[in-house]
């Protein structure tokens, strides 16, 4: 357990500081019930994680509720985690948008089968820093879009625009976010076999 | 992991990511995904753009108490069970919906040994399974909008190629095929079809090249 906070600390120089910081919050949840940690992923996300659920339709009372729900799942789901596969904000982006499905449809959203993760198979960290550089990188295409573009990724994350809307939004600089994510995918599942 | 040779279009997958399909499709999705790694991989791609969003959104008002409610919601809630490898034939999600594996499905006759099972349905949007003997031709079935076909077991052939356990064929209403059931081993299909929408334009939208970063 030590040991693998040691490792992430020593990332701090290559990662930005934030992003190692919150993913250090999420292992201190899962592995030691940190409720500080908790506090501190809960003032920083809680109030995004209500403006999301507002902007997709939500009223203040269901937005407050839903997302009183989406920061309990993620304390409970923290073991789960791999950030060689996700950023934190991405982690709890699945979790609000699962939980907004629930609610506003009212039947259990289907979600894939979850891969088996435990401490015994850690996550590579050279994993982790290039999928974090990769999410830096996508984050900064996307603020560089024209604004108009911007608004329909934006809208189509809130479930603002139909399917055909959403097919002509695909052409997003992932490639290379996803071939990351599956060279992580590879070696968990070396680590499972 | 099987080799997936027939794979899922992006757009589907963003529209998943986005949380715009209708359940029908999300179960399709979610059950591929469960089976393809290349699908887990592009979808956790369209998720980082979720996380991008919700990164950039301003900060709005939260409760006062809203985190001793949160922390009391904690202390009332069942911990999340360890994950156990599935080794059934159908994935979670689907196992979720039919409430259990391959043997709990409730099937209905469609004659000569073909059977379905109706999963869900709202608005015009379905997912059934399908069961066709080994070596017969499926049942033809049109359909005016999308159809998703996922393989769970065995395998089908159309003019496109044979199509195994987690191949998926997304048709719209102008494909007009038969698909047969390969011999050897009887298939099942998971089907989703959208009676009602239609996506124009589709096809040729998703054929556009991506840009590189």
């Amino acid at each position: 357990m030590l040991r693998r906070q040691e490792r992430r600390a020593k990332t701090v120089t290559v990662m930005d500081k934030t992003e190692a910081h919150w993913v250090a919050r999420i292992v201190s949840i899962a592995q030691h019930q940190d409720q500080k940690a908790f506090a501190e992923v809960f003032r920083h996300f809680a109030p995004r994680v209500k403006a999301f659920l507002i902007k997709s339709g939500a009223d203040q009372g269901l937005a407050e509720e839903c997302m009183q729900d989406v920061m309990a799942t993620l304390w409970h789901k923290a073991h789960m985690y791999d950030p060689s596969r996700a950023s934190v904000a991405t982690w709890i982006f699945t979790i609000a948008r699962n939980r907004k499905i629930d609610l506003l449809r009212r039947y259990a959203r289907p979600e894939p089968e979850e891969l088996p993760w435990g401490p015994e198979q850690e996550p590579d960290q050279a994993d982790v820093i290039a999928l974090h550089q990769e999410s830096t990188k996508l984050a900064d295409a996307i603020r560089k879009l024209p604004p108009k573009q911007r608004e329909l990724i934006e809208r189509a994350y809130f479930g603002d625009l139909t399917h055909s809307e959403i097919a002509a939004e695909t052409g997003l600089p992932l490639g290379t976010i996803k071939s990351r994510i599956r060279l992580a995918l590879e070696r968990l599942r070396h680590a499972m076999s | 992991m099987t080799a997936i040779r027939h794979h899922i279009p992006d757009d589907l997958l963003m529209g998943y990511a986005a949380g715009a399909l209708p359940q029908a499709f999300d179960l399709v999705v979610a059950t591929h995904v469960s089976l393809s790694d290349d699908a887990r991989a592009r979808l956790a791609g369209f998720e980082e753009v979720g996380g991008a969003v919700l990164s950039e959104l301003e900060e709005c008002d939260i409760g006062e108490d809203s985190l001793e409610q949160t922390l009391a919601k904690i202390a009332g809630m069942a911990p999340t069970p360890k994950i156990k490898p599935s080794n059934g034939v159908f994935p979670k999600p689907l196992r979720e919906i039919v409430g259990g594996d391959e043997d709990a499905v409730k099937w209905k006759s469609l004659g000569m040994g073909a059977k379905q099972a109706v999963l869900c349905s709202e608005d015009g949007v379905t997912a059934r399974l399908l069961y066709i003997p080994a070596g017969q031709a499926m049942p033809q079935h049109g359909h005016n909008g999308m159809e998703m076909t996922l393989v769970l077991k065995g395998a089908f052939r159309d003019e496109d190629g044979v199509y195994a356990r987690g191949d998926i064929e997304v048709a719209n209403q102008e494909v007009d095929h038969q698909p047969v059931a390969e011999p050897g081993e009887d298939c099942i299909c998971l089907i989703a079809t959208d009676a009602k929408l239609r996506f124009q334009g589709l096809l040729p939208r998703i054929a556009q090249p991506f840009i590189g970063i």
